[in-house]
């Protein structure tokens, strides 16, 4: 019965207009970050190198298929939380608003079941974002610009990566990325089930992860304790893979809150799930 | 007496201050159509949604097929067909879709070409493809019914089912509740607002008002073939009035227009007053019987109030 609850929500989403909103705009953001970076990355690569050019030598092409993927990451990981909202954030509540969960409730599959249904589509959902992404960004961004070693500058300094010693990190990284979206898309399916129109998981959803990020910005005190644990705090832990040394600790922690957060979500998404009463 | 399929006990729903639910019993046997009547916020729906386990109740026990439902509530609802209030689909999908997508998590995941045939059996074969957007509300319907129908479910439930549908769709869907008892030995329980299409069709019925049982049974009993309700058009009312008084006496006159005169009388003295009205040289152009259920419904209702 879970699998075939699966399906149907796979259906659902396929057949959805808003579920390609997300595709069409990484396409579109990957293709604007590509075409100013084929047009004027020279100048920016030159603008970031030049205050090293004292001590350090570059050769060879620094702007790469691999720098741009690590830049297209960068700049776009901040807001496929929205385009990732979107569509999960409505998978329970967009049902109560049409009526259709009441009709899916009155059949034999639990109510366990049906929500662990829409987690999963809503994961899968989640992981098409982020491998169309990884398509465009490493893929298409190799076929455009070549390949070559990875400069990375982090807090630390300019770390510079080998062209063979690249993929695996990206590989690591996306996979990162994808747990930290998995957090967001649990959090909007989690508010799904507390709210009986469309629009109101994604709104607070983003609210929450705009006040996380405020709060993990600010250098206040008192937000100093709760700060490792907000879940916006390890969304940018996929950078963690283009250190040297790799931070191993630092990326498990990382991915144990980021799992936390999610048993805890849908935790609570099931206890209140189950509870509720249907009156629309 | 045939096997009980739902037996409801106490039942008892409170949402914040407000008792939707009070203390509602009933039961339905195998075979039956049987009427659940009330007026507005009398707790039909939130009874009925009890009943499928969308709404949890406070108290009081509901058995269907004699298992409690809060403990085996799958094994329940894969025999049970229902629809509430209106049918909601996805209306971005198309009616096969929709219909594809409700039988996977019915217990028993129908064919393509048991779907096609349900669709068929409502009256909608050729809008297979179509999407729901398009339907009509009528045509909506008939694929809710589809819906209901596609696992053979032994027991229908359809909170108000004729709701917003034109004449011919009401008795489609009285025949069809019909065929589906008499064919194929479904129980339904049917909730309406159409009491004369619920006096056609229900042979048990519950009222309910305020969230509590007013009374239940058999509606040849409970509507005695006896006592009649009869609207006579005739000419000279005032006359007639002040003749009936004097001489049927026991005959209780209700209401009384220009034209008409509406008399509560047993059957038996219907020949009677129609021959002594003509006798007396009052033309009478008809004589109709008023829909027994609906003065029933409003006698309850009254009776429940006084108490």
């Amino acid at each position: 019965m879970l699998w075939n609850s699966v399906y149907n929500e796979f259906i659902k989403i396929t057949a959805k207009p808003r579920s390609y909103l997300g595709l069409l705009a990484i396409t579109v953001l990957v293709g604007v970050i590509l075409f100013a970076l084929k047009v004027d990355g020279q100048s920016m690569i030159a603008f970031v190198t030049s205050s090293f050019e004292q001590t350090l030598s570059f050769q060879g092409t620094l702007l790469n298929g691999n720098l741009v993927a690590f830049i297209v990451l960068q700049m776009l990981i901040i807001h496929i939380p929205l385009l990732v909202a979107l569509v999960t954030g409505d998978l329970v509540s967009g049902e109560a608003a049409s009526g259709t969960i009441r009709m899916l409730l009155t059949k034999p599959i639990s109510r366990t079941q049906l929500l662990l249904s829409k987690f999963i589509a809503g994961a899968v959902y989640t992981l098409c974002l982020i491998i169309w992404l990884g398509i465009l960004a490493v893929i298409v961004g190799k076929v455009l610009f070549g390949t070559g070693d990875l400069m990375v500058l982090n807090s630390d300094g300019l770390v510079i990566l080998q062209e063979q010693d690249v993929n695996w990190r990206y590989a690591g990284g996306f996979a990162v990325a994808f747990l930290a979206l998995l957090t967001v898309s649990t959090l909007s399916i989690c508010l799904s089930c507390f709210s009986n129109n469309s629009i109101g998981p994604i709104v607070v959803t983003m609210a929450i992860i705009i006040l996380f990020t405020i709060i993990g910005t600010l250098d206040v005190k008192l937000f100093d304790a709760i700060r490792p644990y907000l879940f916006t705090t390890h969304m940018a832990s996929w950078r963690s893979f283009f250190e040297e040394p790799l931070p191993l600790k630092e990326i498990i922690k990382s991915l144990i809150i980021l799992l936390v957060h999610q048993v805890i979500l849908i935790g609570l998404s099931l206890y209140h799930f189950n509870k509720k009463d249907i009156t629309t | 007496m045939s096997d009980k399929i739902i037996e409801v006990q106490q039942l008892a729903k409170r949402f914040g201050s407000f008792e939707a639910v009070k203390d509602v019993n009933f039961t339905v046997y195998k075979g039956d159509v049987f009427g659940f009547l009330g007026p507005n916020g009398a707790g039909k729906s939130t009874s009925i949604r009890c009943l499928l386990s969308l709404i949890k109740p406070d108290r009081g026990e509901i058995k269907i097929y004699g298992q409690t439902l809060a403990a085996n509530r799958s094994h329940i609802l894969a025999r049970t067909g229902s629809i509430i209030e209106k049918p909601d689909f996805y209306k971005y999908l198309s009616a096969y879709q929709n219909l594809a997508i409700f039988s996977r998590i019915s217990g028993a995941t129908a064919s393509a070409k048991e779907i096609y045939q349900m669709l068929d059996f409502v009256g909608l074969a050729g809008r297979e493809k179509d999407k729901v957007a398009g339907f009509s509300h009528g045509m909506k319907q008939r694929l809710g019914i589809a819906q209901t129908l596609l696992h053979k479910p032994d027991l229908i439930i359809l909170d108000e089912p004729t709701t917003g549908l034109d004449p011919q769709g009401i008795i489609d869907i009285r025949n069809l509740i019909l065929r589906l008892r008499d064919e194929q030995g479904k129980t339904v329980v049917l909730s309406s607002h159409l009491l004369a299409e619920m006096e056609l069709i229900a042979n048990r019925m519950v009222i309910i008002n305020k969230g509590k049982t007013v009374v239940e049974g058999e509606v040849s009993k409970l509507l005695s073939s006896d006592d009649l309700v009869v609207q006579l058009e005739i000419d000279k009312v005032e006359a007639a009035k002040n003749y009936l008084k004097n001489h049927l006496p026991q005959l209780e006159i209700i209401d009384s227009t220009a034209t008409h005169l509406e008399l509560a009388i047993t059957k038996s003295m219907l020949p009677e007053l129609n021959k002594l009205l003509v006798q007396q040289g009052f033309s009478i152009y008809a004589i109709e019987s008023k829909r027994k259920l609906e003065d029933y419904f409003i006698k309850m209702l009254k009776a429940d109030a006084v108490e």
